[in-house]
């Protein structure tokens, strides 16, 4: 039983000293150099889901020229299935910060922030306290990097980056056209590193441990760990560390019911993968990628409703702008709706695969692109479904 | 400086369609196309607007990118390989045109921009005779907002292209039409969603000017013009504005920056009207009035030291750049002019003094307008635009309206001879032909007030004042040493009048605030609502950009240039209807028929 396993790990959550802020301290005294040296020597990628090299991140907005830039981390966890920031910003608050603020070192940065899901707005009073007392520790010694927090109003497209910087500067919260890049023109139009509650913790540990240590977890692509949400019909749902790059087959033999259809894979906007590939998936930037979710379906499940549901998701959640998401989304939904009722062939489904295509290519930010990877693999994997 | 004159010096090459360019550095795709003559189709974009990259018709494939980015949002790149034209690219531009057409509410043939809607020219080009998605038009619960007088928004035709909303913000400063709402339910709205005229909305007509489909236009009164026409028992009289004749040929397949002011008066007659006369007849008499408004102000406070006197002085002939004070600014309504906009100084004389020498009673007579502008339909509207006992002007109509009924009556306008203004109310100088542009009332003023107060012309070389022609984009500034005056002006000898000039209600708002936070101490500004002044008003032929506006600035000074009387006192209609009907400037008659009053309005 043990060597099928997954490989827990302890990183995130784990206690890692008993003296406050002392990884923070120690890593203040580094070099900057030697920290994207270590940080790009970790590999370390993105926890958000996109999976940017962070160093690579770090090292543009660093080269950017400016007296002003920024550090924000991206706790607008909204991607449906996800809830790991949440634990993380309850449980390890001070090893975001601490990321944080050796970011804040790194670029050149003398302000950080939070953007906190509206939803999440129950962790403020905790988040608070604890952000008070980091504030006075950085002041005590000498470290000119205050950290706020900013409230998100309940958007799901506030977690895409650029619509993030505008909800943050009071305005609607819509997607910039890019470029530029955050790293050059982030929030008030500054350069800003933005990642993820994760992903600045990664770092700390990183800082901690060593880029060796933390390589010899994962695979040559997707190094380290991952803090997973698993969800839907599993006997064990919650929050796991799992080393990264392991196949899904025996994820699903771990967290699975026994009658495991279909994984989706990084929540709606992720992918689906249905029983005949577990065995064939990686959970990695080398496979199918994911900010954290992992939503397991039993054949009690209509994928039909699933996937009407993330489509009803993103036609809500789509801020409106752009054509290919506003309409787009709206004739997945209602295509599907037309098949199912036989009001349209089944032929159709071709069509819609094909709008979901442009979509992925022409929509202005990653929500709009990224629904065709749910619809499609949905549609590609249980065509009868959506058809009977 | 050294750094930004390098930068701008740095040179991109790409290659596109197979042809390479050489473009400077932070020019998009789109203008590197356009460079080659590729014409890449665009809704969102408008030249006068921040780039949107919202619609996405604009697509281009870029080798080795994972998507297709949206050409006027995206800087050219070194290197950068485009195709304009690719497989991938005519497909997902047909998706997004077939997108839109599918939320849009498409009955072209009830559709006032039929034939000139852009959206459609993007459907024709594509073939979209089979509709590829679904109808959403039923889904959607569209509204329709037809309660104003001046501008109609039909929810159901906007494709969210958001020009409106950045017009609206940018050019104007005014923030009436936002976004509301997000996703499938995002809509082009207003405060609370309240109707336009309940709203801080100016009338200006800019959005509708730029708005690529029929979802922004004007209300027409164009059957109510022809039916008058055709009443036998109506005398129909009809005034144009200044900056018509240099823009109407627009609307009627010319190029930009034709004179066509004998046209448009052949076509006005044998459209029916029984008289074609020309409001610039009343911006000479509004110069008098406005002139001597001022001088009497600057006397209150130079020479009688009246600490009550609202100075500086404001133009009031802008129906839009009212009605934004009136909401913005309300406790400087003090400080407008109380003269009447030149079109309603001639309505009310319409219906008094030119039927007193017709002989012809005021309750027949229909008062029709050509405007360049929206707002003016919201003006003679107002309450208090009845001073000659009836509405003052009974339907006013826009470049492009008059533009449809020559083509309705079947004209060959370009043909057409030359004819003059008849005569009575139809007199114009120079000085009248230039309040079409920006600087032009400043302009025309000081002509006549320099002369008055000094006796002699002002010294500018061929009367042309430079230094207050405006330009879009700035708020221009300018000041004139009065010196040897008259004995009677003795309180002005040395005085630098100081004036300033703006136009586009976002500087005219950045002026104001000046003003209110006491940076500026002007004695007279001029301020037009639209940019570039009424040659850029909002019922102008569509398209508009800068260009278009300056070609049509050049003509209208080359009129000025070529009209025999160039300032406005001159005017001999002018001088006979003081004589024979309003006694003097600021008279009693002067009052009741061509000064008015301005009322507060709340910002929501």
């Amino acid at each position: 039983m043990s060597d099928t396993k997954l490989k827990r790990v302890d990183l995130i959550f784990g206690e890692y000293s008993n003296v406050k802020y002392k990884v923070l301290a120690d890593t203040l005294k580094r070099t900057n150099e030697e920290i994207l040296e270590d940080l790009l020597e970790s590999g370390l990628r993105g926890r958000g889901g996109a999976g940017f090299p962070t160093a690579m991140k770090w090292k543009f907005t660093a080269q950017t020229p400016g007296e002003e830039k920024y550090v924000i981390c991206n706790a607008d966890e909204g991607e449906p299935g996800t809830f790991k920031d949440r634990e993380i910003l309850s449980r390890v608050p001070r090893k975001v910060f601490s990321g944080m603020a050796i970011c804040g070192k790194v670029i050149g940065a003398k302000q950080g922030f939070i953007y906190l899901r509206g939803e999440y707005k129950f962790l403020l009073p905790e988040l608070i306290k604890e952000l008070d007392g980091y504030n006075e520790f950085a002041k005590s010694i000498g470290l000119d990097f205050p950290i706020g927090i900013r409230l998100g109003s309940g958007a799901y497209i506030c977690g895409e980056e650029s619509a993030l910087f505008e909800s943050m500067e009071g305005k609607r919260g819509e997607p910039r056209n890019k470029p530029p890049y955050p790293t050059t023109s982030g929030y008030l139009g500054k350069p800003t590193v933005i990642n993820n509650v994760e992903t600045f913790v990664n770092v700390l540990m990183i800082m901690r441990l060593g880029s060796t240590q933390f390589k010899l977890l994962g695979t040559s692509d997707s190094r380290g760990s991952k803090v997973f949400s698993v969800s839907g019909d599993t006997p064990i749902p919650g929050i796991y560390e799992l080393e990264l790059g392991m196949p899904l087959d025996r994820f699903v033999d771990e967290f699975g019911d026994g009658d495991t259809k279909a994984v989706q894979v990084g929540g709606a906007s992720g992918f689906c993968v249905p029983r005949k590939k577990f065995k064939d998936t990686v959970i990695g930037f080398e496979g199918v990628p994911t900010g954290g979710s992992m939503m397991l379906f039993n054949s009690s499940r209509s994928m039909y409703n699933v996937l009407h549901n993330y489509l009803e998701f993103f036609e809500e959640e789509s801020c409106g702008q752009c054509t290919p998401c506003r309409v787009g989304c709206q004739q997945l939904r209602k295509g599907i709706e037309a098949v199912k009722k036989s009001e349209k062939k089944s032929l159709y489904l071709d069509q819609l695969l094909k709008l979901s295509e442009s979509m992925k290519l022409t929509a202005k930010c990653g929500l709009g692109q990224s629904v065709a990877n749910s619809f499609s693999s949905i549609v590609n994997n249980f065509k009868e479904e959506m058809i009977y | 400086m050294k750094n930004t004159k390098k930068e701008t010096e740095k040179k991109i090459n790409l290659t596109i369609d197979g042809i390479e360019v050489c473009v400077d550095e932070g020019t998009t795709i789109l203008d590197a196309a356009r460079k080659l003559n590729i014409h890449i189709p665009t809704l969102c974009y408008h030249e006068d607007l921040c780039v949107a990259g919202n619609c996405r018709v604009c697509i281009v494939e870029q080798e080795k990118a994972k998507s297709l980015p949206a050409s006027c949002a995206t800087p050219a790149s070194e290197g950068m390989v485009i195709h304009t034209n690719s497989m991938k690219v005519r497909l997902a531009r047909k998706h997004i045109v077939e997108l839109l057409l599918s939320e849009h509410h498409a009955d072209c043939t009830k559709c006032y921009k039929n034939g000139i809607c852009e959206l459609q020219g993007l459907a024709s080009q594509m073939l979209t005779g089979d509709h590829m998605f679904l109808d959403l038009v039923p889904d959607h619960n569209y509204t329709i907002d037809m309660f104003n007088t001046a501008i109609i928004k039909d929810d159901s035709r906007c494709i969210r292209c958001q020009r409106c909303v950045r017009t609206c913000e940018e050019l104007q400063g005014v923030s009436a039409l936002g976004v509301a709402y997000r996703g499938n339910h995002m809509k082009i709205s207003t405060f609370f969603e309240h109707p336009l005229f309940e709203v801080v909305c100016t009338n200006c007509g800019q959005c509708v000017n730029r708005c690529p489909t029929g979802a922004l236009i004007e209300r027409n009164y164009i059957d109510q013009v022809w039916d008058a026409i055709y009443d036998p028992t109506k005398h129909v009289v009809v005034q144009t504005a200044p900056a018509v004749r240099i823009a109407l040929g627009e609307a009627l397949g010319m190029p930009p920056g034709k004179i066509v002011t004998g046209k448009m008066v052949t076509a006005l007659k044998r459209l029916g009207f029984n008289a074609v006369l020309d409001t610039d007849f009343t911006a000479d008499l509004t110069i008098i009035e406005e002139g001597n408004e001022l001088l009497t102000r600057l006397k209150k406070a130079l020479l009688d030291k009246d600490p009550n006197v609202s100075l500086p002085m404001f133009t009031s002939c802008s129906p839009g750049w009212i009605k934004f004070i009136e909401h913005t600014f309300p406790e400087f309504l003090g400080n407008l002019s109380t003269c009447k906009s030149p079109q309603q100084m001639f309505g009310a004389l319409v219906k008094t003094y030119y039927a007193q020498k017709r002989k012809l009673d005021a309750k027949n007579i229909v008062s029709v307008s050509i405007m360049p502008c929206t707002a003016k339909k919201f003006e003679a509207n107002r309450p208090e635009m009845r001073s000659s006992g009836y509405k003052d002007v009974d339907f006013v109509l826009t470049t492009r309206e008059l533009g449809i009924m020559i083509k309705q009556a079947g004209l060959d306008f370009e043909a057409l001879p030359e004819e003059h203004f008849d005569s009575l109310m139809g007199s114009s100088t120079g000085a009248a032909v230039i309040f079409g542009t920006t600087g032009g009332v400043m302009e025309a003023a000081l002509r006549t007030v320099y002369e008055v107060v000094t006796g002699r012309e002002i010294p500018f070389e061929g009367l042309n004042i430079t230094p207050v022609r405006g330009t879009e984009g700035e708020v221009r500034e300018a000041s004139l040493k009065i010196e040897k005056v008259k004995p009677e002006w003795k309180f002005l000898e040395g005085v630098e009048v100081k004036c300033a000039v703006a136009n586009g209600l976002a500087h005219a708002k950045k002026v104001m605030q000046d003003v209110k936070d006491g940076k500026a101490n002007y004695h007279f500004i001029e301020i037009m609502a639209c940019p570039g002044g009424c040659l850029g008003g909002g019922g102008q032929p569509i398209p508009t950009n800068k260009d278009i506006r300056t070609k049509r600035k050049q003509a209208i000074y080359e009129e000025d240039l070529g009209m025999p009387i160039r300032k406005s006192h001159e005017n001999p209609e002018v001088q006979l209807i003081y004589k024979e009907f309003l006694g003097g400037p600021l008279g009693h008659k002067s009052h009741e028929l061509l000064h008015t009053h301005y009322t507060p309005r709340k910002r929501y």
